[in-house]
């Protein structure tokens, strides 16, 4: 089947399987290796990706359903070369270790933050509560969402 | 090196527009179609192979499937509409209040991004959190099939685990939910705050005229093969004043109506004595006002 939708801003037209996940066709087909597969099973969320402003777990979508959407990953949050808040946040905080839930972190904190600039701590403990860090304890990440928000504010 | 794959079983993909392509399609397969909403449990059952279907039919299309409304004295939630979207609805808020409680402590905002009510229900999960609170509520459900359709009240609808009364050739197409004269809650007992399954989970209903109960309703989660309303309870209270000691003597048959099992979340001894602290706790708050 063909599956057209647009990812990061540029349309993508591919031939898929009706048994193929948006995550598998993310990754194995269009080489995207930063939709991360942790557990391919919707518990640890470092295959979310942004679908049309929701944020999502790939890996119990099938790419099918994917048709018309608008899709972001992190590839998505800067242009290359340059670095959103979010991205220097998470750097000035040390909100990675290893980096393998940081994709679905940054997404995440993206759709929270686009909709609510001052999130207070329970609001980021909501947003996060199926995403899953297996290094820093948490701290790190809800503090680069806190600065994050300050850096967009402060651009403002 | 390529990425593990774990695919899917192979299947035939429809994407029907409207609710009548559907049925018909529901009608050609016999029972050999499985529906796809949110697919948050669905995928993980195909990556599993505990279901191979002949055919997918995914309902994300039809858009006339996704509403809340409030008209003739019910509410209304289409079979498509997301959890977080009944979730953030005032009007869910003030007539199903147990129903927003219940879907709070669900599962993570992702999966409520896309998981459906009506997806909750048909997959009939023993611990589905939101079945305890439609049942105290009183809903039905609307089961539609290309020769009819049919109201059931939720109460008849689950018969074990993973089985309900929908035939093969029926839609689930929309939850119903009367104007509730008293109040509602719904508590859970997880092992952890969030995105996690029920130990136990209880919702209680009452309506309650000079000092007494003339209304009560509970209902059970996670601690027998389905969602069921504690009865014994229910009948223990219904005409009594309301007070501690009544409510208390009333919670502890929670034991003689459930019958759980012991697996890697609780063992039956603890879900049983949990399930009465529960009702305790439910049944005041809906009383007695306590939080």
């Amino acid at each position: 089947m063909i599956v057209r939708f647009r990812l990061n801003g540029e349309s993508v037209v591919q031939v898929v399987k009706p048994n193929e996940t948006l995550l598998d066709v993310l990754r194995d087909r269009i080489k995207l290796h930063s939709v991360k597969k942790g557990c391919d099973e919707g518990l640890c969320g470092t295959c979310t990706v942004i679908l049309n402003g929701v944020p999502v777990r790939s890996c119990l979508m099938l790419a099918v359903q994917a048709n018309d959407a608008d899709i972001i990953t992190v590839e998505g949050l800067a242009k290359l070369g340059t670095l959103s808040e979010i991205q220097q946040a998470f750097l000035e905080k040390n909100g990675f270790q290893c980096g393998f839930c940081t994709s679905g972190m940054m997404l995440t904190a993206k759709v929270l933050l686009d909709s609510n600039p001052k999130p207070s701590l329970d609001d980021i403990k909501d947003a996060f509560d199926g995403q899953l860090c297996r290094c820093t304890g948490y701290e790190q990440i809800i503090e680069s969402v806190q600065r994050a928000a300050e850096l967009r504010t402060a651009k403002k | 090196m390529e990425a593990e794959v774990r695919p899917l079983p192979r299947f035939e993909y429809f994407s029907p527009s409207s609710l009548s392509e559907a049925l018909k399609l529901m009608k050609d397969y016999q029972g050999k179609a499985r529906l796809l909403a949110g697919g948050t449990d669905l995928v993980i059952k195909l990556k599993k192979r505990a279901v191979i279907p002949e055919a997918v039919i995914d309902l994300n299309k039809i858009a006339a499937l996704s509403f809340i409304k409030f008209a003739g004295g019910s509410l209304h939630i289409g079979a498509l509409t997301r959890l977080t979207e009944i979730k953030d609805s005032p009007v869910v808020k003030e007539k199903a209040p147990a129903l927003v409680e219940a879907i709070s402590v669900m599962a993570s905002t992702q999966i409520r991004n896309r998981a459906t009510l009506a997806g909750n229900l048909c997959n009939a999960s023993p611990a589905a959190d939101t079945a305890p609170a439609l049942l105290v509520l009183d809903a039905s459900v609307k089961l539609q099939s290309a020769d009819g359709d049919r109201i059931v009240p939720l109460a008849q609808f689950f018969m074990g685990p993973e089985q309900t009364v929908r035939k093969p050739g029926e839609i689930m197409t929309e939850i119903i939910v009367p104007e509730p004269k008293g109040s509602s809650t719904f508590i859970k007992l997880g092992r952890r705050k969030a995105f996690t399954l029920s130990v136990a989970a209880v919702a209680a209903y009452a309506q309650v005229s000079k000092g007494k109960f003339t209304e009560v309703r509970v209902a059970m989660g996670a601690v027998a093969p389905t969602p069921l309303r504690a009865e014994k309870v229910e009948k223990a209270l219904k005409g009594k004043e309301v007070s501690e000691e009544n409510i208390a003597k009333a919670s502890a048959l929670v034991k003689i109506d459930c019958c759980p099992i012991t697996d890697v979340r609780a063992s039956a001894e603890y879900r049983t004595e949990v399930s009465a602290v529960l009702a305790k706790r439910a049944l005041r708050k809906v009383s007695m006002g306590e939080k």
